[in-house]
């Protein structure tokens, strides 16, 4: 396994979640883009157990897993809330907490 | 022989994130989702860890993105968002895919730091999950408890405030 290989698809996945996030006004992609995010981590993550050669590092990507699989239905159950409410999941209406 | 999947799985992750990024129809981005997250489990795979491997396609792969087109499916939000960027889409997302493969390929050039990979077996993993890390397994139970009491009663309350 090569570890600069691996720091570059990291790199590219990260970012394109990030473009995803930053740029989509629909809700369920900016999660999709958050979940892409979080994949990149877990890829570093599980490269690093490798090189050290210890498999501690691949209990803790199991966790990242189980809390992104709960903050995925946490944020479904909120976009669906914001869809029964406004009729939209654009985040181009969200502008009423401005205050 | 290894470096040229590891090349494969990039080009299928890169490209496929961003045709995730990418898609004006939000069932687009689900698909693509899915052979995003079968790359990252192959890359698993490659690197010794089956176990990781399942679960992540398992979970990501099947149980998440299930969820997300149920909620498409039944709100029905599967709504084409106009774009005059979506002509280009699968254009961008293969060439993203062959720039992030060169890049890769460059990285695998230049500084080749390779480690040995050891399969690490799922009886090794369930040892140390169920003897040095119990007490945060116990405690991630409590936490999909909150997750799924949490939204139960926040769509509950919100009809009850609508009816």
């Amino acid at each position: 396994m090569n570890v600069a290989g691996v720091l570059v698809l990291a790199a590219v996945l990260a970012s394109i979640g990030m473009t995803g996030v930053l740029v989509r006004r629909n809700l369920l992609v900016m999660i999709m883009g958050v979940e892409l995010i979080l994949t990149a981590a877990n890829l570093l993550m599980v490269a690093a157990g490798v090189m050290h050669g210890q498999l501690d590092m691949q209990l803790l990507v199991f966790f990242v897993m189980m809390v992104a699989a709960a903050e995925a239905a946490v944020g479904l159950g909120l976009l669906v809330l914001l869809f029964r409410f406004r009729d939209t999941i654009s985040t181009k209406g969200l502008t009423w907490l401005k205050g | 022989m290894t470096d040229l999947l590891f090349l494969a799985f990039t080009f299928f992750i890169a490209s496929s994130a961003m045709a995730v990024v990418m898609a004006r129809n939000p069932i687009y981005s689900v698909l693509n989702m899915v052979v995003c997250f079968l790359g990252v489990g192959g890359l698993y795979l490659l690197w010794g860890a089956p176990f990781l491997a399942i679960v992540h396609v398992i979970v990501y792969g099947g149980a998440i993105m299930v969820l997300f087109l149920f909620v498409i499916l039944m709100m029905n939000l599967n709504e084409v968002s106009p774009s005059k960027w979506s002509k280009w889409a699968p254009l961008v997302s293969i060439a993203t895919g062959a720039f992030s493969t060169a890049g890769v390929a460059l990285a695998l050039h230049g500084w080749p730091t390779h480690y040995a990979v050891s399969v690490v077996s799922t009886k090794a993993l369930g040892w140390r999950l169920f003897r040095a890390y119990s007490g945060p397994f116990e405690l991630s139970a409590i936490l999909f408890l909150a997750a799924v009491i949490g939204v139960v009663t926040m769509t509950r309350s919100a009809e009850k405030e609508q009816s």
